[in-house]
């Protein structure tokens, strides 16, 4: 009996480690920035490059921070969904234009729409590196102590934003 | 064709000036030069996973690396680069990850299975070997295994 149920108990749960294991999504890296505050940055507007916004001004509120270019192709995927969230009014969304030219950035929010409250630029893409961005789309909710709660990497889908995002905002704005 | 294969030649000899204008973009002394070529070895490319920084084409392996070259430039330390990448990437980026609670058992998992492996090896071989003393061949036994090898060698079995 041992010498048949040995073989088929290592079989089995060689198979459990390889269904867990390959269920899981190599491209979705746990970021450490969770339950963190949000890394400071100022950074010019992009309507206005004499103005600057930082981390500090959205201190006590509920906010997100969404990276996104013109030249991003995923970007277009999600940004219906934002357009859609601005028009609910539950929190203000930042843009932070990664890695972007000034005119390419404001020609895509003419064609696709501007659901930010307000867009920031990062040209060499500094602020992205401390945000530890590694592919746009990025987004981040942060609360009103400046913690980020919650991260998506890749384009925001209806069901994250119904399922998770929309709940967590109702919780933090308690 | 003669002064075609000259010029080949020539233009040849100038190609590697191509990686000193490289280098002089990195401007760091050959001792730094080292040190970012250890760094960027050893930290993983957040977006191309099967690439380290230093092989990776994508535009944040670029980043990253211009970013280590101006904090070896500032003087930091290599254990504090790798926190400032770890702080923003996670242990994800370390392709020798620290050895904490929950990377025990990456560590030590192929030594457990190493020991256990050796273990059953032991066991069967002791196992063997008392069925064979249980199997109780005296000398006489012995002779006669003897005889009949030596028989079926000979062709007579």
């Amino acid at each position: 009996m041992m010498r048949f149920m040995l073989p088929v108990g290592v079989f089995a749960l060689l198979v459990a480690f390889l269904w867990v294991g390959l269920g899981l999504n190599p491209r979705e890296l746990p970021s450490p920035l969770i339950g963190k505050p949000a890394p400071a940055f100022e950074r010019p507007t992009l309507a206005d490059p004499s103005r600057t916004l930082s981390t500090e001004d959205m201190k006590g509120q509920v906010w997100l921070l969404n990276v996104w270019a013109s030249w991003c192709a995923a970007c277009r995927v999600e940004h219906p969904l934002f357009v859609e969230l601005e028009r609910l009014g539950v929190v203000p969304i930042v843009g932070l234009n990664y890695k972007d030219r000034r005119e390419d950035a404001i020609a895509w929010l003419q064609q696709f729409g501007n659901p930010y409250a307000v867009v920031v630029t990062d040209e060499d893409g500094k602020v992205g590196i401390d945000y530890g961005v590694y592919g746009v789309p990025e987004t981040y909710l942060i609360d009103r102590d400046g913690i980020v709660r919650f991260k998506q990497v890749g384009p925001v889908s209806r069901e994250v934003l119904q399922g998770e995002i929309l709940p967590l905002i109702e919780e933090l704005k308690g | 064709m003669k002064r075609l294969l000259a010029v080949l030649l020539g233009v040849s000899l100038l190609l590697p000036l191509l990686s000193l204008a490289v280098q002089s973009e990195f401007d760091l002394d050959p001792e730094q030069e080292d040190r970012f070529r250890e760094l960027t070895k050893e930290l993983r490319c957040p977006k191309c996973q099967n690439q380290s920084i230093f092989d990776s084409e994508a535009g944040v392996a670029g980043d990253l690396r211009r970013e280590i070259i101006q904090q070896i430039r500032e003087g930091k330390s290599n254990e504090e680069i790798v926190e400032y990448m770890v702080a923003r990437y996670g242990d994800f980026v370390r392709y020798r990850p620290v050895f904490d609670g929950r990377t025990a058992l990456l560590w030590v998992g192929p030594f457990i299975l190493m020991i256990v492996g050796v273990g059953v090896l032991v066991w069967q071989i002791r196992k063997r070997r008392r069925l064979a003393d249980a199997a109780g061949l005296d000398e006489t036994h012995r002779a006669r295994v003897r005889a009949l090898l030596k028989e079926s060698e000979e062709g007579r079995l």
